[in-house]
C-alpha cells in the first residue's frame, strides 16, 4: 500500500473538489449544462474512486450500503413529492406554479426540487450497482 | 372529495407509484403485502369512478402540470381506456390476497417487499400505458413496466427464468425501440407528440409524407405486436410465462399483454384511422392472417406440450389471435369481439394460470402426466379450472362463447366465409387441448405423488372461484362488457375516415 | 446521380440507419449475451440519433429567450431522449445483471452452452 502514495494523497485531494464540482453541476444547471443526472453520477464517481484507492471498506465508510439503497426510492419521494405538491395549492400534479409568488419563480423552485430528488437517486443507484457488481466478484 | 375527483386520472398512476416507493423502504414481507393490497384494491375503484366519468359526461382529460396539451402531458380517459384500466385493477385487485401464499413458495423471504415494489411499479406502467394520451409517454409507461417484468420473471424459482428474463428483455427492448422509432417518425412529419393532435395531423401531412407514414405504421405495429405477442413474435412469451413465478405469470397473462394491444388499438384506430383511410395501409389483412397462424398453430403447440403451464402459455397466445383477427376485421362486431375478447381472456386466463399455480403450490408439480386423477384430491380448484377452460373453447354460457360470436359475425358481416369457419374450427383445438386435460384431472384414478394434495387455502381458491363466476356470469350477462367494448368499437370506428 | 444526391443530402439519416441495422444485426447474429447487450445499446443509440438531428437548426442557438436571437433549436428532442437514455442505461443495467446472474448459474455466457447445459442438467 506505501507504493501507491502518489494516488493516494492525490485521491484525497482531489475528493472534495469532486463533490463540489457535482454541486457546481448541479445548481448551475439552471444556467447550464447539467443537473440531477450528471451531478448524481460525478457524486457517485467520488465514491467510486474511494473505493477503487482505499478499497471497498473505506468506501463503505463513505457512503454504507444501507444509505445508499435508501436514496433510491428517498430521491424518488422527494420527485413524486414536489408533483403531489401541487395538490396542496389546488393544481394537477406536477404543476409548481403557486409554490412562489409568481408562477415563474414556483416552476424554478420545483424543479430544483425534483433535481435534487434525481441527484440523491441517481447517485445512490449508481453506487449501489457498484457495490453489487464489485460483491459479485469475490 | 370534489378535489379528489378531479385528479382521479393522477391518482390512478401515482398511487401505486407511491405504493412502490413506500415498498423500498419495508423490510418486512407481511407489511409489504399488506400495503400491496391496499394499492392494488384501491385502484379498481378509481378506475370504476373514472368509468362513470365517462359515462355520464364524456371523455376525462387531465392535463400535467397544468400545460395544455398538445404542449404538455395529456391524461386522456375515454371509454376504451376506462375499460382497460378497470380490467386490469380489477384483476390485479381479485388475485392480490393469493400472492401472499404462492409468493412464499417461490421467492425468498428477505427478497419479498422488493418483489412488491416491483410489482406495483409494474402496475404503475401497465396503467400509465392506458391512460396517458402522449405517445412519449406512453413508451415511458412501457419501459417502466417491462423493466419491472424482467425482474418479476427473474425471480423465477427455475435458473432457466434468468434465460427467460434475459430474451424477453431482448425482445422487449427491440419492440420498445420499434415503437418509439415509429413515433419519432411520426413526430418528425407532424411536429407533435399528442395522440388526438396527432391524429388531426397526420392527414393533412399524408399527402408529401406518406411513404414516412407509412414506415411509421409499420414500425409500431411491430413493436407493439413484439410486447403483446402477436404470432409470430411470440417466442418470448412460452418461456417467461413457464418459469416465472406462478402468481406473476397469472397477473402477466391478464394485464401486460392486454395493455399491449390496447396500444395498438389507440394507435391503429384514434391516430391512423382517424387521419388517413386505413384500406391506403394493408395492414389488416396482414394483422388477420397472422392472427388465423396463431389461433391454429400456437393451438397446435398447446395440444402436444407436456407443460401446463406452457400449455396455457401457448394457448394465450393463440387467444390473443382472436383480439387481433377481431381489430383485423375493422368492423362494429368485429371490433367489439376484439376488445370483449381482452377482457373475458384476461379473467379465464388468470383462472387458469392461477389454478395451475395452486396446483404447484400442493403438488410441486405442473408436468401433466404427473397430474392424473388431480380433480379428484382438488375439486374446487379443478372445477374452477374446468369452467375456464370451458371458456377457452367458447362453449355458450360463458365469456368465450360471447366473444366467438361477435367475431363470427364480424367475420360474416365482412362477408368472409371461411374466416367464420376457421374461428370455429380453432375452437376444435382448444377443445382437444383443454379436454385432453381434463380426460386426466378427472377420469384417471390419483397418481402416487398426488396423496397428500388437497384444495389451496382460502386467500387462493377465494379469487380463483371469482374468477371462475365471473367467466360465467359475464357469459350470460354481457350488458357490462360487450355493451361498453360496442361503445367503444362505435366510437373508435365512427371517428374514422 | 439523383439518387447520390439524395443520399447525401440526408446522410444524417444514412448514418441513422446504418447503426441501427448494425445494432441490430449483432443482436441477432452473437451468440454471447453480452454482445447481444452491446448490440442492443447500439440499435437503441440509432433512435437517439434519428430524434436529436433533425432538432438541431443551422445556425439556430439554445432555446432561450434573448432579443438578439431569433432562430433556435429544438429543445423538445433533447428533453425526450434523455429520457430515452435513461431508459436505455436502466435496460443495459438490468441485462448486465441478468447476464451475471445467468453466469452464476449456468456457468457460462454463451447461448449455445447454456442451452446445452439446460438439456443434461
Amino acid at each position: 500500500m506505501s507504493l501507491d502514495l502518489i494516488l493516494r494523497i492525490g485521491t484525497k485531494l482531489i475528493l472534495p473538489f469532486i463533490l463540489l464540482f457535482a454541486l457546481y453541476v448541479q445548481f448551475h444547471g439552471d444556467y447550464g449544462p447539467g443537473g440531477g443526472f450528471q451531478a448524481g453520477v460525478i457524486a457517485a464517481g467520488m465514491v467510486i474512486l474511494v473505493s477503487i484507492t482505499f478499497g471497498l471498506a473505506a468506501a463503505k465508510q463513505v457512503a454504507p450500503q444501507a444509505m445508499v439503497e435508501r436514496m433510491i426510492p428517498v430521491g424518488l419521494l422527494i420527485y413524486a413529492g414536489t408533483g403531489a405538491a401541487g395538490f396542496l395549492f389546488g393544481r394537477n400534479y406536477l404543476d409548481y406554479s403557486s409554490f412562489a409568488h409568481d408562477p415563474a419563480h414556483g416552476h424554478e423552485l420545483g424543479i430544483l426540487l425534483v433535481e435534487f430528488g434525481v441527484l440523491i437517486t441517481v447517485s445512490g443507484t449508481m453506487v449501489s450497482l457498484f457495490y453489487a457488481f464489485v460483491e459479485r466478484g469475490r | 372529495m370534489s378535489a379528489a375527483w378531479l385528479h382521479l386520472p393522477i391518482l390512478q398512476v401515482v398511487l401505486p407509484l407511491f405504493g412502490a416507493i413506500a415498498a423500498a423502504f419495508l423490510k418486512r414481507s407481511a407489511s409489504a403485502f399488506a400495503l400491496a393490497l391496499v394499492v392494488s384494491w384501491l385502484m379498481p375503484v378509481i378506475a370504476g369512478a373514472l368509468l362513470w366519468q365517462v359515462l355520464t359526461g364524456g371523455p376525462v382529460s387531465y392535463h400535467l402540470g397544468g400545460w395544455e396539451p398538445p404542449w404538455g402531458i395529456e391524461y386522456r380517459v375515454d371509454l376504451l381506456n376506462a375499460f382497460v384500466l378497470l380490467l386490469i385493477s380489477a384483476i390485479g385487485a381479485v388475485i392480490m390476497p393469493a400472492a401472499r401464499r404462492s409468493i412464499d413458495l417461490e421467492i425468498e423471504a428477505d427478497r419479498q417487499p422488493r418483489f412488491y415494489c416491483m410489482f406495483l411499479l409494474c402496475l404503475t406502467g401497465l396503467l400509465g400505458i392506458a391512460i396517458t394520451g402522449d405517445a412519449f409517454n406512453a413508451f415511458v409507461f412501457l419501459e417502466i413496466s417491462s423493466l419491472s417484468t424482467y425482474v418479476l420473471i427473474a425471480l423465477g424459482p427455475d435458473r432457466r427464468a434468468l434465460l427467460a428474463a434475459y430474451r424477453y428483455l431482448i425482445v422487449g427492448t427491440i419492440g420498445a425501440t420499434f415503437y418509439v422509432i415509429g413515433v419519432g417518425l411520426l413526430y418528425l412529419v407532424t411536429g407533435t407528440l399528442n395522440m388526438a393532435d396527432l391524429a388531426v395531423r397526420i392527414g393533412p401531412a399524408w399527402e408529401a409524407q406518406s411513404r414516412a407514414i407509412i414506415a411509421a405504421l409499420g414500425f409500431i405495429t411491430v413493436g407493439v405486436g413484439l410486447k403483446l405477442a402477436l404470432f409470430p413474435l411470440h417466442a418470448w412469451l412460452p418461456n417467461a410465462y413457464t418459469y416465472a413465478p406462478s402468481w406473476v405469470t397469472v397477473f402477466l397473462s391478464a394485464s401486460a399483454t392486454k395493455v399491449a394491444i390496447y396500444l395498438l388499438v389507440r394507435f391503429y384506430f384514434s391516430v391512423f384511422g382517424s387521419a388517413v383511410d386505413l384500406d391506403l395501409l394493408p395492414v389488416a389483412t396482414f394483422i388477420v392472417a397472422l392472427s388465423v397462424a396463431a389461433m391454429f398453430l400456437a393451438s397446435i403447440s398447446a395440444v402436444f406440450e407436456p407443460n401446463l403451464k406452457r400449455m396455457l402459455a401457448y394457448s394465450s397466445v393463440a387467444q390473443i389471435g382472436y383480439i387481433t383477427l377481431g381489430i383485423g376485421l375493422q368492423n362494429q362486431a368485429g371490433v367489439t369481439g376484439g376488445l370483449v375478447h381482452i377482457v373475458n381472456h384476461g379473467m379465464m386466463k388468470a383462472a387458469l394460470f392461477l389454478a395451475a399455480g395452486a396446483v404447484l403450490l400442493r403438488v410441486r408439480t405442473v408436468r401433466i402426466a404427473e397430474l392424473a386423477g388431480i380433480g379428484r384430491k382438488m375439486p374446487w380448484t379443478m372445477a374452477a379450472f374446468s369452467v375456464a377452460g370451458l371458456g377457452l373453447i367458447g362453449t355458450p354460457g360463458t365469456t368465450g362463447f360471447v366473444s366467438k360470436w361477435y367475431l363470427v359475425l364480424g367475420a360474416i358481416e365482412r362477408g368472409w366465409w371461411p374466416l367464420a369457419f376457421l374461428i370455429v374450427a380453432s375452437s376444435v383445438i382448444a377443445l382437444v387441448y383443454v379436454g385432453r386435460f381434463l380426460e386426466i384431472a378427472w377420469m384417471r384414478e390419483p397418481a402416487e405423488g398426488l396423496a397428500e394434495a388437497a384444495d389451496p387455502p382460502g386467500s387462493v381458491l377465494l379469487p380463483l372461484l371469482i374468477l371462475a363466476a365471473a367467466t360465467i356470469y359475464f357469459g350470460l350477462d354481457t350488458a357490462l362488457t360487450a355493451g361498453i367494448a360496442g361503445q367503444a368499437a362505435q366510437s373508435l370506428l365512427g371517428g374514422m375516415r | 446521380m439523383d439518387f447520390f444526391r439524395t443520399v447525401a443530402d440526408h446522410y444524417n439519416y444514412v448514418i441513422t440507419i446504418f447503426v441501427m441495422v448494425a445494432g441490430l444485426y449483432i443482436v441477432t447474429s452473437r451468440g454471447n449475451l453480452i454482445k447481444k447487450l452491446v448490440g442492443l445499446a447500439i440499435f437503441q443509440t440509432s433512435v437517439y440519433l434519428l430524434y436529436i438531428e433533425p432538432g438541431k437548426i443551422l445556425g439556430g442557438t439554445a432555446p432561450i429567450l434573448h432579443p438578439d436571437f431569433t432562430v433556435y433549436s429544438n429543445p423538445l428532442p433533447h428533453v425526450l431522449i434523455l429520457t430515452a437514455i435513461v431508459v436505455g442505461v436502466a435496460t443495459l443495467a438490468l441485462g448486465l445483471a441478468l447476464v451475471v446472474r445467468i453466469n452464476e448459474a449456468f456457468g457460462s455466457i454463451e447461448e449455445e452452452e447454456i442451452i446445452e447445459k439446460d438439456r443434461a442438467p
